[in-house]
């Protein structure tokens, strides 16, 4: 376990804080999967099983007011910035209950309480979108930060050079968070990248950037806070690259055809939950019943979050052209 | 304005500096206005529209970008969800192309896809059109193209007082808008009022009055449009000629009247024939209109070839007052 250059906050209650957050996220999307199975959840959906440390690391660092712009496997994300479970849930089932309606399932989550934009479902489609969001409050002069989360795929992208550059030429409050997990879909990026070292990307933009252990918390999390604290002091951007992997397949119609089982086998020894549970446990800092009190916990709240969109509502058919703008324009069926 | 004043309340001025004005304006009536694009700001605008407006509003208002179409495009969408009220200048429809994942995916999406908790509320301004012998990679008219979009507006002034009121109205609206500037109209020059001010943006506008049948266009191709009319009144033919003004949404209500009245209809339009907004308005008045029509409806619109280099061969590629004036002929079955 990397130990934090500053701050470090290695208390029970904040490591069993940590440990929660990303089992909550874990077995919420269990849930999910087998929801799928059961053709309560369709269209696609993509897990974030191998990458919690990512989002439970960084994203309770950031103040109410921050933003956040995120990918479409942004459950994670969602979940941690506070979008309630009932309502994410609703969502995925499309259920008008959901927090964005129904209207953007899985992909598109959106929540304005939390400053959260999506739920981007166009890789490297959020980069340019966090760079205006970033762009208006350097503008405004304020001291809000933009985490924009994306994956190695992202890099591939124009847009993901062009909002670099943007960022670092105007000098926009942004947080850049690679999620590398290695694939992009199922291209691997030894084969997408001339230079596979993301972090080093950064260095062509004059930009602060570091990597990190994506599949440790604690070392996420000690890298968060130097990120964060340099953007809201400078107003600059800083690139984080958080090395990670993911478990299960790309969405449900992968057959993984691109990647050898012992691989991620390998990598689930690693893999986050086990990583801190293990080390608490070598450390003596959890009791044997610590994680099953959580997950009764957490089980509960998604046999709430089941109910609530059970429950929900399916909008009717006679609003179907709602929300293309802000007034109906156009008649029904126009 | 910096035009002479010909006479108490009304200046000469032309559609480039229309625009120009329309610009100003909004950014001194409202500070989250801004404008960003590529060489507006030192290079004075691609086609010389933002000239001085550097030295006058200073880098923030005035934000020169690199060539970034889908970034800076973007980046005015974010702007535009956190409180700000950005103009995007994309210098052509040639170039929007770069920036189509955003204006596409992003900005017409946002509102529905969040569940109506996002707006974007941004103008995105580009020219476009043929005419200037610019070949086949600068020369697209796509406005059309856009219209087809859900969550977007499409507006393409044509006259100098839509140069100068059709920006701030834009502005105003919760959603993002699209202003398509017809090259060839830059240089156009005539009589503005003074207090010209912000204009309607939602009602087409019949810049011509006649029985015998109804001329639908916009953009460039209003002015061809009407010397067609005028020659053809000199035969004895009384064109009614419409300005869509707004290619989303159609006025649909202003197109039937018209043709309800005149009976006939010729739709003229920059775009290419197939799948062409003139074919969306053709079917319209075949949905609402049918009965009245006493001739099929004709058409004039850019034959199916990218536009070639050599004057001749572009000025046969676009609608031009010769191909009005026959199209309206035969749908009146006269010589």
């Amino acid at each position: 376990m990397t130990a934090p250059a500053e701050k470090p906050r290695l208390s029970r209650e904040h490591m069993l804080d940590l440990l929660k957050q990303m089992i909550r996220i874990r077995r919420f999307e269990d849930k999910c999967y087998e929801l799928y199975t059961q053709e309560k959840i369709r269209g696609f959906m993509h897990l974030y099983d191998g990458e919690e440390a990512v989002a439970v690391g960084i994203i309770p660092l950031l103040e109410k007011r921050d933003r956040i712009v995120a990918t479409y496997r942004e459950h994670g994300q969602a979940l941690v910035r506070g979008v309630p479970m009932t309502t994410v849930m609703a969502e995925m089932y499309g259920k008008q209950e959901g927090c964005s309606h129904g209207r953007g399932g899985s992909m598109h989550l959106f929540d304005q309480a939390t400053n959260f934009y999506g739920g981007n479902a166009i890789v490297g489609g959020g980069l340019p979108l966090s760079i205006g969001l970033a762009l208006a409050d350097h503008i405004q002069r304020s001291d809000i930060v933009t985490t924009c989360f994306f994956g190695d795929g992202a890099v591939a992208e124009g847009e993901f050079h062009e909002s670099m550059n943007l960022a670092a030429l105007w000098g926009l409050p942004v947080l850049f968070v690679c999620e590398n997990n290695l694939y992009a879909m199922g291209t691997a990026l030894a084969i997408s990248e001339s230079e596979t070292n993301i972090q080093q990307k950064a260095a062509c933009y004059r930009m602060a950037s570091e990597a990190v252990d994506g599949m440790d918390v604690i070392a996420v999390e000690a890298a968060g806070r130097r990120a964060i604290h340099a953007v809201r002091e400078s107003g600059k951007p800083y690139f984080l690259e958080c090395r990670t992997y993911r478990f299960r397949a790309h969405s449900m119609f992968d057959a993984q055809l691109y990647r050898d089982k012992a691989e991620v086998d390998a990598w689930r020894k690693k893999g986050p939950i086990m990583h801190l549970q293990g080390w608490l446990q070598a450390n003596q800092m959890i009791h044997p019943e610590d994680v099953p009190h959580m997950e009764a916990d957490i089980d509960a709240e998604i046999a709430e979050a089941i109910a609530f969109a059970e429950a929900g509502t399916w909008e009717p058919v006679e609003q179907l052209t709602r929300f293309t703008y802000a007034e109906s324009i156009f008649p029904a069926n126009r | 304005m910096q035009q002479a004043t010909t006479q108490s309340g009304i200046i000469d001025t032309s559609y480039r500096e229309a625009v120009r004005e329309a610009i100003r304006d909004a950014i001194k009536r409202d500070e989250r206005v801004f404008l960003m694009g590529e060489d507006i700001g030192r290079y004075g605008g691609c086609y010389a529209v933002t000239k001085g407006l550097l030295a006058e509003l200073g880098p923030e208002r005035i934000r020169d970008t690199p060539l970034s179409e889908s970034g800076f495009t973007g980046a005015g969408i974010g702007a535009a969800m956190a409180g700000m009220r950005p103009i995007v200048e994309l210098m052509t429809v040639n170039f929007s192309l770069l920036a189509l994942d955003q204006i596409l995916n992003t900005a017409a999406t946002v509102r529905h896809m969040s569940g109506n908790q996002c707006g974007v509320p941004l103008v995105i301004r580009m020219a476009t059109g043929a005419g200037r012998q610019l070949a086949a990679q600068h020369s697209h008219s796509l406005e059309g193209w856009y219209a087809h979009i859900p969550g977007l507006k499409v507006l393409t002034p044509a006259t100098l007082e839509d140069a100068r009121g059709m920006l701030w109205t834009a502005l105003e609206d919760p959603d993002p808008v699209l202003i398509f500037e017809n090259v060839m109209l830059y240089n156009m020059t005539g009589k503005l009022a003074t207090d010209a001010g912000p204009v309607g943006i939602d009602k087409a506008a019949v810049r011509r009055t006649g029985r015998d049948i109804s001329l639908i266009t916009y953009g460039g191709s209003l002015w061809k449009t009407i010397e067609a009319a005028t020659a053809l009144a000199a035969q004895g033919i009384e064109a009614e000629v419409i300005d869509l003004r707004s290619l989303r949404p159609l006025d649909d209500a202003t197109i039937m009247t018209s043709v309800t009245k005149t009976r006939r209809a010729v739709i003229v339009d920059e775009g290419w024939r197939s799948g062409s907004l003139a074919a969306e308005v053709g079917m319209r008045i075949v949905e609402q209109a049918f009965w009245a029509l006493d001739a099929p409806i004709g058409r004039v619109c850019s034959e199916e070839v990218p536009i070639p280099y050599p004057s001749h061969l572009e000025s046969a590629a676009i609608p031009q007052t010769p191909k009005i004036v026959a199209a309206v002929k035969a749908a009146l079955g006269r010589p």
